[in-house]
């Protein structure tokens, strides 16, 4: 009996380590792939230059570094204060009957696959602002509004989660003390929550940033650094997934060297969210 | 009493991992009734219906078309991964050893919204549009507008024809918008009056207008008889002369019926 115990506990080992394992190829794979043309192309010519060719021997991504950065602002800008107000009122005004709606239905706004924001985003957005704003519609205002709706749901949840997390012993003192609901929400419960909600967005942050398909499908791809947020855009995921199907040799190595960088912010991100959260 | 569940469960999951390995094999024996042609974007709709039309003449027949573009595909028959690769750009370099076969020629169109009252463009002047060198209608003489230039990603077949074919070795302005297929750039044309871009010709209707080139529209004759300038060539590539399944596939290409096809979805014929 006990020797099959131990043979349990070694497979499930093992599986939780193919996990691990599956991660550390990924980053070996990766690194292999690009790190090459990095080292060749010069790492400051790779990251500060704005000429990108691949097919002809250009390789500066500081386009795409730069545009990848303006829209995931903009979607911290658009996205932010609608998942904070949304968090404050589920966590702390709605009615549970409300929440018992609410909450599921933005869960579910995590479950729309991105080509469906990308296509939406496509068929409403782009002709909107194209038609009332100018240029050619697909632009970083149409990415940064689009991102900003499909952090919500990340932002949302664990923003309520922090709130939660806030002991009632807290909040009943503020009350007594005379403080109205608001007042204890703004003065107790927000800075009590403080590090959840930085997690949350710089977890939304994460999303906004990894995010390809509906990127692809609304900000339209130009390579030049925008100079207004009608301009076109692309992003380092965009990059990466527009032109591997026709890439090879060097241009091919030089999209994983993008992936490179782009790993490279999101475990900066991801590190910081942690650290933040552990902080409490 | 945890254990009685655990201990099958595991047992299911070893059941279901080799089940699959099973499975994988079981293919990779049936390879020999497949055919896998993978490649050009722009080449896959004609090899879909052309593929479509042999598995019926031929049942038991297993044809299996990939998009992925022209150097993946040509990648893809270098490493075996398929018996044919479709490119819609010349092979250069070490590419040169593979076996080519011209299927059928095509136009690139230079299109725009069908409100725009220009039908004609000068090849000079299409250069300098792409190359960001005119950037408003007015220069066309037209209402002042900035104009919205559509390219291909970089490394498809089609945009590489076209540098080939227009840009004389300028590059493309870095402010065009790029979109990594025919249909996305016809849709972005479709619905933007001050919009301009470029797609192979069999896929042009009447949601876009295709501008005539130094006077010579983008018709089947034109191109056939090599007047419009914007013409390529559509290829299979095979790793050696063609054996087998994947030789039966261009003969049936090349004959007479395999051609009306794809003249029929508006590519021109190589007889």
């Amino acid at each position: 009996m006990l020797t099959r115990e131990r043979l349990i506990e070694k497979v499930l080992l093992l599986l939780a380590l193919s996990a691990i394992g599956s991660l550390a190829l990924i980053t070996i794979f990766i690194f292999l792939e690009g790190l090459p043309i990095i080292l060749k192309t010069g790492v400051r010519h790779f990251i500060f230059g704005a000429h990108w060719a691949p097919t002809k021997g250009h390789f500066g991504i500081l386009a795409m570094i730069l545009s990848s950065i303006y829209v995931t602002l903009g979607a911290l800008i658009f996205g932010v204060p609608l998942a904070l107000a949304c968090a404050i009122v589920l966590a702390e005004f709605a009615p549970p009957s409300l929440t018992r709606i609410l909450k599921p239905t933005i869960e579910l706004l995590a479950g729309i696959p991105s080509v469906v924001y990308g296509f939406l985003g496509v068929v409403l957005l782009v002709p909107i602002i194209r038609g009332y704003l100018g240029g050619p519609g697909l632009s970083l205002l149409a990415a940064a509004l689009i991102l900003g709706i499909m952090i919500l749901p990340t932002v949302i949840s664990i923003s309520i989660d922090a709130m939660n997390a806030v002991p009632t012993l807290y909040r009943e003192g503020s009350i007594a003390l005379g403080a109205t609901q608001w007042q204890t929400v703004r003065k107790l419960v927000l800075p009590a929550a403080r590090s959840g909600i930085i997690t949350a967005i710089i977890l939304g942050m994460g999303r906004a940033i990894g995010e390809t398909m509906a990127v692809i499908m609304v900000a339209g791809n130009a390579l030049s650094i925008p100079t207004s947020i009608l301009d076109s855009v692309r992003t380092l995921t965009a990059n990466i997934a527009l032109e591997l199907g026709y890439a090879s040799g060097a241009h091919r190595e030089a999209l994983f060297a993008t992936g490179i960088v782009l790993f490279i912010i999101i475990m900066i991100l991801n590190t910081a969210a942690t650290l933040i959260a552990g902080r409490k | 009493m945890r254990n009685k569940i655990i201990f099958p469960f595991i047992g299911w999951l070893l059941c279901g991992v080799l089940l699959l390995l099973g499975l994988g094999c079981g293919r990779s024996d049936r390879q020999s009734q497949t055919l896998t042609i993978a490649g050009s974007t722009s080449v896959q709709p004609f090899a879909e219906k052309l593929a479509e039309v042999y598995m019926k003449l031929s049942p038991g027949l297993l044809i299996n078309v990939q998009g992925g573009g022209s150097s993946a595909g040509i990648m893809a028959v270098q490493q075996g991964a398929a018996q044919i690769g479709a490119s819609s750009r010349e092979l250069h370099g070490a590419e040169k050893n593979l076996h080519e076969i011209v299927i059928a020629w095509d136009g690139i169109a230079v299109i725009v919204h069908p409100s725009c009252p220009v039908d004609n463009i000068s090849l000079a002047t299409l250069r300098q549009i792409f190359a960001g060198e005119i950037k408003d209608w007015a220069a066309l003489g037209l209402k002042p507008h900035g104009m919205h230039i559509i390219t291909r990603e970089e490394g498809s077949g089609t945009r590489t024809a076209f540098e080939e074919l227009v840009m004389d070795r300028l590059e493309i302005a870095p402010s065009a918008l790029v979109q990594d297929s025919n249909g996305a750039v016809r849709e972005i044309v479709a619905h933007d009056p001050h919009a301009i871009g470029y797609i192979s010709c069999g896929l042009v209707d009447n949601q876009v207008k295709a501008l005539a080139i130094d006077g010579v529209l983008p018709t089947g004759a034109n191109i056939k008889k090599n007047l419009y300038k914007l013409t390529r060539r559509f290829l299979f590539v095979t790793a050696r002369q063609p054996a087998g399944l994947a030789q039966e596939f261009c003969v049936f290409v090349l004959s007479h019926q395999g051609q009306v096809l794809l003249e029929k979805e508006g590519l021109i014929g190589v007889h």
